[in-house]
């Protein structure tokens, strides 16, 4: 059942690091959270990672597992070969404050740029009354954990460290979508949405998509329907272009 | 060796991010209070998204005969009696509007057919009266407030220029210490003046002046092995309060969730929300048997079938049937299930079985309890559409905490104010599904308006730090490092969660609880040697050995307690008093610090109101009072039912 595997953690901190070798024992069931919380309290106390929950729940232990953007505590050792290496590096598209720890500030920098709900004036508390057919779609963007894998994939800013002003990135452009989804929000949004928050840079690759731990439908459901939206004012080449081919 | 410090002044300081401190500093900064919360993790992380089920509030939307009093006769009983009944008065009268109000923050809760907010059955709950979204109505709760915080900061960058100009949230920061002001002046006694932490990212030292701290820093599981609490839960607030002179009541009543997850062993106490059960979810043991109808006690037998038949068609039919007895209050079925283990009849893995495959369509399991079916298919690879989980009790909750005003939520310590769990009295000996949340809301409210009225009634006259408790704040924090061949916090912690486990656990015994002190008293002067090496740079190290000390003088607090109360009543279960005793019933223990050293005094409850008491049946009462106290109720033989819901209008109920 138990196991000694190999892994490569990246330690380190602003001025520069690089991959330690550690070996560490695994037992049946274990996710790479544990492997990481076994080497802090038997190799390296000091060993830098941010989580709470260990359920998938928070969103905290967002790292790069093996090149790949997971959470670690829902990466189950049992998919890995025995024999395989596993090298765990922090998100790469955040600056390093120590070892797995990024500095993800910038998430909250844009989180403040969006303009919060607008309820309506003419309703008081306990008078709201929507269908849940349509609340739905926006409580799918809401199951979001704010992990910021989606953030840190999207090549738009991963690739490119100067589009980080003018890009909310998908986590934030779903909240806009979320927002204008909302059956009660008065505000309009699809202006900023596409002049301030950089919907156009996103070229619907789905790469948020893809590394989504609650399998949110990010550029489906919120991106390309939010594009949608702002086309009616706005020419977007890409959206013309997807329409062209999806009408064929 | 000086520190630097960045010093900060505010007029009211949160520690702790989750529902109560979110929605404490959403209403004193409302006040007009310049407001810091401090979070021990970032923004939006709180151990508040762990919560699943959804939030108790009497909104009557899927049943009308649901009221304020009906939710009040559900808490009391479901914490036998022992609660603050102001505490638990004020709870259900303004949950409701507590909850009405996220909508207008932009919360979407699941919807009725008529387009209100939807709500669901939870175990010792008479109606369906939980808001929720699915299974993560934590998460729903956590972002709502946090989006209504960037909201409030958008407007003081529209009028300031700042979005921090008003309100901050230090994510990331821990503190360490209250300080006090103890130079004699209006008051004789020592009044709030400050807290004193650290950065956890550079581990640079941070003081706050400030008149009013609300400690909503949550609860304690984290000095258990097999718990659903996540790293935060080291029951700093309690520590703190009790090292500023403040009080805590009830700390041997510890919750112990029925259903966490038992395999695999790294996920071992993970929580798995009681709205499998409150949907339609059974519990059955090795041989196949619904075992709950062994376990349903005297107190509770008028209100729960006897038959599976009515059990199964209570669903449906709420009116004319009795409740499946799978939805008895937690520490009923806790024990139940711990019983049943212990007996031979558990799971392959040391739990029972929680089956909601057989009860429902897969297609309705999916959409009622996604979260639960990712939880379990990504980590156990269990799918819960087509199997039956397994699960066994986890340390979920600590009804014990800060003695607190109910009406403003402040301690003994003039501006040491607490909300949420780490406040004490509200559950009485045992928390129903549901009402956490809902506690958050409505004592973080009431948390934040006595705080901002507190700092208003103080105008000019501010207490202030001095620079000697400063010193000795920062020269403890830096303490680990002065050893750095000391013994490892790690190694340390783990023993202490095995003790409490083992012995200060689910069920208890005299002899086990004072080999537990024993214990503890040792792991005590451990820990003065425990070290850390390197920089304090984000060093997690150094955070769990600062965290350790909190987690013994609170880990003493419940052991001690748990000694002297020899009965069984709610989260204290005590296998040498197994029967719960109506005399106790009128006394609270609580813990204070003398010298340094835990001590613990009985204390009398008041009497409860005879409005509040004409709510029960004299019946029913006569389970749970002393002869002397029935003589409140004055209207024997009536009270109760459906007549007593009728009495008063609840506030703000339309």
């Amino acid at each position: 059942m138990g196991y000694q595997a190999s892994f490569r953690v990246w330690r380190g901190d602003v001025t520069g690091g690089q991959l330690h070798d550690f070996t560490v024992p695994v037992n049946e069931g274990e996710v790479v959270l544990d492997i990481i919380h076994r080497l802090q309290a038997t190799q390296a106390p000091d060993l830098a990672v941010r989580w709470n929950c260990k359920a998938g729940k928070c969103g905290s232990c967002s790292a790069e597992v093996n090149g790949m953007p997971r959470l670690m505590c829902m990466t189950r050792m049992s998919t890995f070969d025995q024999a395989e290496t596993i090298t765990v590096t922090p998100m790469r598209t955040f600056p390093v404050m120590r070892d797995l720890v990024t500095d993800v500030s910038f998430n909250y920098t844009k989180a403040r740029e969006i303009q919060s709900f607008a309820p309506p004036a003419d309703l008081a508390p306990g008078e709201y009354r929507m269908r849940q057919v349509d609340v739905e779609r926006s409580q799918e963007f809401r199951k979001c954990i704010e992990c910021f894998l989606c953030q840190n994939t999207c090549h738009a800013i991963r690739d490119h460290e100067d589009n980080k002003q003018s890009f909310a990135g998908p986590r934030f452009l779903m909240r806009i979508a979320e927002l204008d989804m909302h059956p009660l929000d008065t505000a309009d949004r699809q202006r900023a949405a596409q002049e301030e928050h950089g919907l156009g840079l996103c070229n619907i690759t789905k790469c948020c998509t893809e590394v989504c731990p609650e399998h949110i439908k990010i550029t489906d459901n919120a991106l390309i329907p939010l594009k949608e939206r702002v086309v009616d004012r706005k020419y977007d080449p890409l959206v013309w272009l997807g329409n062209k081919i999806l009408r064929r | 060796m000086t520190t630097q410090i960045e010093r900060h002044e505010y007029d009211v300081v949160v520690v702790g991010a989750g529902g109560a401190g979110l929605r404490a500093a959403i209403e004193a900064a409302e006040a007009g209070k310049r407001t810091a919360v401090i979070s021990k993790s970032l923004f939006g992380k709180a151990h508040t998204v762990m919560a699943e089920g959804g939030i108790a509030a009497a909104m009557g939307n899927v049943n009308s005969a649901d009221s304020w009093q009906v939710h009040f006769r559900d808490t009391m009983r479901g914490g036998k009696f022992l609660n603050n009944w102001r505490m638990a008065e004020l709870h259900a009268q303004e949950a409701p509007q507590r909850v009405w109000e996220l909508e207008t923050y932009g919360a979407l809760f699941d919807r009725t057919k008529d387009g209100t907010i939807s709500q669901r059955n939870f175990g010792g709950h008479e109606y369906p009266r939980l808001a929720h979204v699915g299974d993560r109505t934590g998460l729903e709760l956590i972002r709502t407030l946090q989006q209504k915080i960037v909201s409030l900061q958008q407007e003081d960058f529209a009028a300031h220029g700042d979005h921090e100009a008003r309100l901050r949230v230090f994510a990331e920061c821990t503190i360490t210490e209250l300080l006090l002001d103890t130079s004699a002046g209006a008051t004789d006694v020592p009044t709030i003046a400050g807290a004193f932490g650290y950065r956890r990212e550079t581990g640079d030292f941070l003081l706050f002046a400030a008149p009013a701290v609300i400690l909503a820093t949550g609860g304690i599981g984290k000095s258990f092995t097999v718990t659903s609490n996540s790293w935060e839960y080291t029951g700093d607030g309690h520590a703190l309060a009790l090292r500023a002179g403040a009080s805590l009541i009830n700390m041997e009543f510890i919750q112990f969730h029925p259903t966490g997850m038992v395999w695999p062993p790294s996920v071992k106490g993970v929580l798995v929300t009681e709205s499998v059960r409150g949907d339609g979810g059974v519990l059955r043991n090795s041989e196949g048997t619904r075992f709950m109808f062994d376990y349903v006690p005297e107190v509770f037998r008028a209100q729960y079938a006897d038959t599976e038949a009515e059990a199964d068609r209570w669903y449906a039919d709420q009116v004319d049937n009795k409740r499946p007895p799978e939805l008895l209050p937690r520490d009923e079925v806790a024990r139940a299930i711990n019983a049943e283990v212990k007996a031979g009849r558990g799971s392959p893995h040391g739990g029972v079985f929680l089956d909601v495959s057989t009860r429902l369509p897969a297609a309705e399991i999916m959409r009622r309890l996604p979260s639960m079916h990712h939880q379990f298919k990504e980590l156990a690879d269990v799918d819960i559409t087509a199997e039956p989980m397994e699960v066994g009790p986890t340390c979920h909750y600590v009804m014990g905490g800060v003695e607190v005003d109910p009406d403003t939520a402040q301690s003994r310590v003039p501006g040491l104010f607490a909300a949420g769990e780490v406040a004490g009295g509200m559950h009485g000996s045992n928390r129903l599904g549901g009402n956490s949340l809902s506690d958050l809301l409505v004592f973080g409210r009431r948390a934040g308006a006595g705080a901002a009225a507190y700092v208003d009634a103080l105008g000019d006259d501010r207490p202030t730090i001095t620079e000697a408790d400063a010193e000795q704040a920062s020269a403890a924090a830096v303490g680990p490092f002065e050893r750095p061949d000391g013994e490892s916090p790690y190694a340390l912690h783990q023993e202490l969660q095995q003790t409490m486990n083992d012995l200060v656990g689910i069920i208890r015994r005299a002899d086990e609880i004072e080999q537990a002190l024993h214990r503890l008293a040792d792991l005590r002067k451990r820990a003065e040697r425990v070290g850390a090496r390197g920089g304090r740079h984000y060093h997690p190290g150094w955070h769990l050995a600062l965290d350790l000390r909190n987690m013994l003088t609170v880990s003493e607090c419940v052991a001690m307690a748990a000694l002297e109360r020899t009965e069984s009543r709610g989260g204290h279960t005590r296998d040498d008093h197994p029967g719960m005793d109506t005399e106790w019933r009128q006394y609270l223990l609580t813990c204070v610090l003398r010298d340094g050293e835990v001590t613990i005094t009985k204390q009398q409850q008041p009497p409860m109101r005879p409005d509040l008491l004409d709510l029960f049946e004299k019946a029913e009462l006569a389970k749970y009072l002393t002869e002397p106290e029935l003589t409140g109720h004055r209207k024997p033989g009536a009270g109760g039912g459906g007549t007593a819901a009728a009495a008063g209008t609840p506030e703000g109920h339309n």
